[in-house]
């Protein structure tokens, strides 16, 4: 991770880019667990209800190594290359 | 068990100060106006102090921003609101939670601490704030508060301002926001996007190289150099070297951006209208003295040009400082129709060495070996003036004044506008051909050869532009045949040398509206180490 001082007079919260959301369930949805407690029944919830719902929907399995680390570059590209959105169980 | 506090010393609201130890028994309770348990408590803490009044100091410290004046309006409040809008205190007295409430003793030392709200902790502390003699006192009704509910955290923790408190309290002169970027992230596409940059690719202001761009200033980082417009913000030495390190500046060019910022941030200067005007005027930085040589600026073959990392990077620092702390953009208050590739940057040295004058810092009342940088508002430049036949003093003098017929259009006379004439090595040795030919007779020789008669004023079917039909009926036959010349006075016309040794090609920068209605040139000298 690089860190940079801002540059402005900070009236202006730092904003992220991120992806434009799909608006739509198709394709390749992944589940992403990072192994805190019970996100795992989350997302056999949530894969249950897509099963339902979205039959057309193929839906894969992620665990990450650890939630106390960041995910691994390899993970994250394999998402990155096998879906077309993820769904990530955060915290508790 | 007791334990004495880090020293206390703040404002209120009401203007009056207040420090501990106080002489008397104290409750300090740190609050802040979006939390709901500080909400719940303020009530209690007003009724301490209306049972105690003078008998006790009893306050509410705020860290909000507006000094706690909504907090004190939203609960009708007596007791006195300190501000502690900075967190400095709150971070030295060491709590997580608000609300924080502190009970101690005449000496100072605290007795008693809570955080959040318990109510049975409370009820102590109710207890404890009875007047000398009497009885509980039944002012208030417990039943109606609940027994417990959390607080929230402190605004010391907000990772934004608690970083910048972590700097302060270990004396690091690096106190602005830390942006951290993700591995995957392109540093550079970040930067665009979160519109840091004039369109050009940037150097990330890293701690370290921004640690070691102040190096160069050797000054306070937390110093404010000026208020900058459009958006009045102030601009320490931190934020000043941070844009310079994004502009690609070596630390000893820092001061001159130091002074440079200085100059255009004046009221003489007027950077807001300088940003603000469609016509896009833009500052235009020339620097003489000592530094010039330090810094390796060049002011000889294209000296207005590219490729000299000092002019280049100087010029761009004061542009990203202006657009990134003063808040100027395109479409925002810079409202310029075409904009200027010298709003990117525009700086340069004078060649002082081969000019035959005093130099431009001289002229303007500096001493020659003192450094200074000098801003003016130019909207056109730089603008070549072609004449290589000339061989008269005289008549290179002429063609320099011919070549600024074309400031706003060429038909416009008597201007109260500013042209800085960059008079290059050859123009030079033909002026001085036949012996000293000063900067007031080449003054006086422009405004010669641009004498027209105001008749050639007039709007009519070439050019609507100029002295219209009904102010051309009031003047006399007479009077429309005097003749005028381009510039209201000498004083408009700025001159400096640069230039390779080889060309005889001069040129000229044309101003914006000059003095009190627009701008003026300002001067600063460069405070070098």
């Amino acid at each position: 991770m690089l860190t940079i001082l801002d540059p402005t007079d900070e009236r202006v919260p730092i904003e992220r880019r991120i992806t434009p959301r799909t608006g739509r369930i198709s394709g390749v949805i992944g589940l992403l667990d990072i192994r805190k407690p019970r996100g795992d029944v989350l997302l056999d919830e949530l894969a249950a209800i897509l099963a339902e719902r979205a039959p057309d929907v193929e839906v894969r399995r992620y665990q990450k190594p650890t939630f106390a680390k960041p995910c691994p570059d390899e993970l994250r590209g394999r998402i990155r290359d096998e879906c077309s959105a993820v769904i990530e169980a955060l915290a508790d | 068990m007791t334990s004495s506090p880090p020293a206390l010393s703040l404002n209120g609201l009401d203007g009056q100060g207040f420090a501990l130890p106080s002489g008397r028994q104290t409750l300090v309770c740190f609050v802040k106006e979006d939390c709901k348990t500080c909400n719940l408590v303020a009530p209690l803490v007003e009724a301490f102090h209306r049972r105690l009044g003078d008998s006790a100091d009893i306050r509410l410290i705020s860290q909000d921003s507006d000094g706690g004046l909504a907090f004190r309006e939203r609960h009708d409040l007596s007791v006195p609101v300190l501000s502690d809008a900075g967190c400095r205190t709150s971070m030295a007295w060491g709590f997580e939670i608000v609300p924080a409430a502190f009970l101690l003793d005449e000496s100072g030392a605290i007795l008693n601490r809570f955080e959040g709200f318990v109510k049975e902790e409370w009820r102590v502390m109710d207890a404890q704030l009875q007047p000398k003699g009497a009885g509980q006192t039944p002012d208030i009704d417990w039943t109606s508060y609940p027994d417990w509910r959390p607080g929230c955290g402190s605004k010391h923790l907000d990772p934004d301002m608690n970083d910048r408190l972590q700097a302060e309290a270990e004396g690091s002169p690096l106190r602005a926001r830390k942006i951290n970027i993700g591995q995957s992230d392109d540093i550079s596409e970040f930067m665009f996007d979160q519109g840091f940059s004039d369109g050009l690719p940037l150097v990330p202001p890293t701690p370290e190289r921004v640690l070691r761009m102040l190096r160069g200033a050797g000054r306070d980082s937390q110093e404010i150099i000026a208020v900058v417009p459009p958006n009045m913000a102030p601009a320490t030495v931190e934020k000043i070297a941070i844009n310079a390190v994004m502009a690609g500046c070596r630390p000893d060019y820092l001061p001159v951006v130091i002074a440079a910022l200085e100059a255009v941030c004046t009221d003489a200067f007027n950077m807001h209208g300088v940003t603000a005007t469609t016509m896009g005027a833009s500052p235009v930085l020339v620097v003489n003295g000592p530094v010039r040589h330090r810094l390796g600026m060049n002011m000889q073959l294209s000296a207005l040009g590219p490729d000299n990392r000092a002019n280049a990077t100087i010029g761009r620092a004061l542009r990203l400082i202006i657009r990134n702390v003063g808040g100027a953009r395109p479409g925002g208050v810079d409202r310029s129709t075409l904009g200027s590739p010298m709003k990117i940057t525009m700086c340069f040295a004078e060649w002082e060495e081969r000019s035959p004058w005093a130099p431009l810092h001289v002229e303007r009342g500096y001493r020659p070996d003192e450094s200074v940088v000098t801003a003016f508002a130019m909207t056109s430049g730089p603008v070549q003036i072609v004449d290589q036949e000339s061989r008269a003093p005289d008549q290179i003098a002429g063609s320099l004044g011919l070549g600024l017929e074309g400031v706003f259009l060429p038909k416009m006379r008597r201007m109260h506008t500013d042209a800085l004439l960059v008079v290059c090595p050859e123009h030079v040795a033909t002026l001085t051909s036949q012996g000293d030919y000063s900067k007031e007779r080449l003054r006086a020789r422009i405004q010669e050869v641009t004498r027209r008669p105001l008749r050639e004023m007039l709007a009519d079917d070439r050019s609507g532009a100029g002295l219209s039909a009904a102010a051309a009926a009031r003047l006399s036959p007479a009077q429309l045949d005097e003749t005028v010349s381009k510039f209201a006075g000498p004083s408009n016309i700025h001159l400096c040398v640069a230039g390779s040794t080889a060309g005889k090609f001069s040129a000229a920068f044309h101003g914006w509206v000059t003095g009190a209605m627009g701008s003026t040139a300002v001067s600063r000298r460069i405070e070098t180490l």
